[in-house]
């Protein structure tokens, strides 16, 4: 199918929370497909849902019935306590195939959903790292590895395919009504802390993230972009604020309580991104979330 | 405890405008925290090393780097430089110094140094401090000043470059400062290297002291030293500049040595 600027945009991993938020801002301005194995529950009424896993060969028949313009790629997952293996073909081997779609198809932009935990935390690291820097993330932490593959790949594609408007973005800890292993653990009824180490935290609003998806959308925008939400703060501030226990746990020293912060600036300039909301409007989302246990993702 | 007031009321006075809404700028610095150990530093600077500090004046606003002589082991100068900058500057002003790339992995001592305002020394972060107005603070002898032996005493060791380039790079004035006393406080009789890569520390000396001695600290300001040029210019380019510095800083030294009387008061 020829490419069409008024086609649809596709959104993998769209029955993820963070994805059904970006599902009901999107719909409003384009035509929605979305693709995940899980169903869309609560879907509106004209986003169509291919509930297909990834790897399927059947998601193919999705870019030949649907004129597919753009393609949003959040279908990875970010919790490193699932199976390795599911983890790694699920990201990996997903985010492969998306782009060959992607190429095949003639789609004119995709905008892959990385995290900046890429980079890796990491003792030497300078205070605020920009894209430039090399992704060490998998170096010390196995289970970021495939995280690091898929931004890299991502990478490789957007520089390979001119023709194409590859964005990767790489969020700071994403927190909101999300599921995000940042916005778990702050739901927490109290919160585990590597004793002696208070490292400072970025976070950003999911709303924010689903803006920023909104800016990468645009035509014109292409590259790797660090997408940071207000300024930084020590963790334990941000639980003090948050107003639950915590709870000191002696770590294994060397590797323990280390975050990486990153330098949002070239997104703020090129694309004019500026995060809406503060600190303060993330700490109220988690000051009443004490008795809610996290919502069962699947 | 007029001298503990004196010292919170005066961390009171840093500015707050590149501050977030909670009290910290981006790098993790904490006013509020410096304030609960003021009266440490106050004790330690005043009573204990009974620091006099000439010149201080000399420091221009905005954004400058502290370019100090390293010595004593431990890098208390380091302190004593901080510490003088809050306590007898006028406005008070926190000197940002940077930490060796490990110290992010030390319990405590990783977010004491973040909140006291000290960042992980990578060019990057120099920059960034300066372009926001801080001061920083430089030893470019690096671990060959601080850590070595009595016998080499307020001989300046070979200059890194960095602190130039920064210089260059950010506009910044340099401003030497001599420190006196630093190596009279735990006299290093012999470094063991052995010992040191064994610990994979960058120096492991034998001092006959515990705790650092109260010697009296002196520190001479130099007159502000400008500079122009390519930051990114061939090292034969930038040395003359590096040269000038340290000269500089060796004479104020030496000038510092003379007008001493005594080693502890």
């Amino acid at each position: 199918m020829p490419y069409d600027p008024e086609g649809a945009v596709l959104v993998t991993g769209i029955a993820g929370r963070l994805g059904r938020l970006v599902a009901s801002r999107l719909h409003r301005e384009v035509q929605v497909v979305g693709l995940d194995r899980r169903p869309f529950p609560g879907r509106p009424k004209d986003v169509k849902h291919y509930q297909i896993d990834i790897r399927r060969k059947k998601v193919e028949e999705l870019f030949e019935r649907e004129r597919i313009r753009a393609v949003v790629h959040m279908a990875i997952v970010h919790d490193p306590r699932l199976d390795a293996e599911e983890h790694h073909s699920v990201n990996v081997i997903g985010t492969r195939r998306v782009l060959d779609l992607v190429l095949k198809h003639g789609v004119r932009k995709v905008v892959v959903l990385s995290s900046a935990t890429v980079y890796g935390p990491r003792a030497d690291n300078t205070q605020f790292i920009t894209e430039d820097t090399p992704l060490l993330g998998a170096e010390r932490h196995g289970d970021l590895r495939d995280l690091v593959q898929v931004d890299l790949y991502a990478n490789t594609f957007l520089w390979k395919q001119p023709e194409v408007e590859t964005v990767v973005l790489r969020p700071v800890h994403i927190v909101g009504d999300v599921g995000s292993p940042a916005s778990n653990y702050l739901r927490l009824p109290r919160f585990p802390v590597v004793m002696g180490f208070d490292p400072m935290i970025q976070v950003i609003h999911a709303e924010d993230v689903v803006a920023a998806m909104m800016a990468s959308l645009r035509p014109g925008v292409r590259g790797v972009f660090n997408v940071v939400g207000p300024d930084g703060i020590p963790l334990s501030r941000l639980l003090r604020e948050i107003g639950r226990p915590l709870v000191p746990i002696p770590g294994p020293l060397l590797t323990a309580g280390l975050f990486c912060m990153v330098d949002g600036e070239r997104f703020a300039r090129d694309v004019g991104f500026r995060p809406r909301l503060s600190l303060r409007d993330v700490i109220a989302v988690y000051r009443d979330a004490a008795a809610q246990p996290a919502r069962a993702r699947r | 405890m007029r001298g503990f007031e004196e010292a919170v009321a005066r961390v009171g006075r840093l500015p707050r405008d590149n501050l977030n809404e909670y009290g910290f700028d981006p790098f993790g610095f904490s006013p509020d925290f410096v304030a609960r150990i003021a009266p440490l530093a106050h004790v330690v600077y005043r009573r204990y090393f009974r620091a006099a500090a000439y010149g201080i004046e000399k420091v221009p606003t905005g954004r400058v780097i502290l370019v100090a002589n390293h010595s004593g082991q431990i890098p208390i100068d380091g302190m004593i430089i901080a510490c003088a900058m809050m306590l007898d500057a006028e406005p008070p002003r926190m000197v940002r110094s940077m930490v060796e790339k490990f110290v992010p992995a030390l319990p405590f001592v990783s977010y004491f140094m973040s909140r006291t305002g000290q960042v992980v020394g990578t060019p990057d972060n120099c920059v960034r401090l300066l372009e926001r107005d801080e001061t920083i603070l430089a030893f470019p002898e690096g671990v060959a000043g601080i850590s070595k032996t009595f016998s080499k005493r307020y001989q300046l060791q070979e200059f890194g470059h960095g602190f130039m380039r920064l210089a260059l790079q950010t506009r910044s004035p340099i401003v030497p400062v001599a420190v006196i006393g630093g190596e009279e406080q735990a006299p290093s009789l012999y470094n063991s290297r052995a010992i040191a890569r064994l610990f994979a520390a960058p120096s492991f000396p034998i001092t006959p002291t515990l705790l650092p001695l109260p010697v009296k600290y002196r520190l001479y300001f130099g007159e502000p030293m400008r500079f122009k040029g390519d930051a990114e210019a061939e090292d034969r380019q930038i040395e003359p500049k590096v040269r000038s510095v340290r000269s500089t800083l060796q004479a104020l030294v030496h000038r510092g040595l003379r007008e001493r009387r005594h080693v502890f008061w």
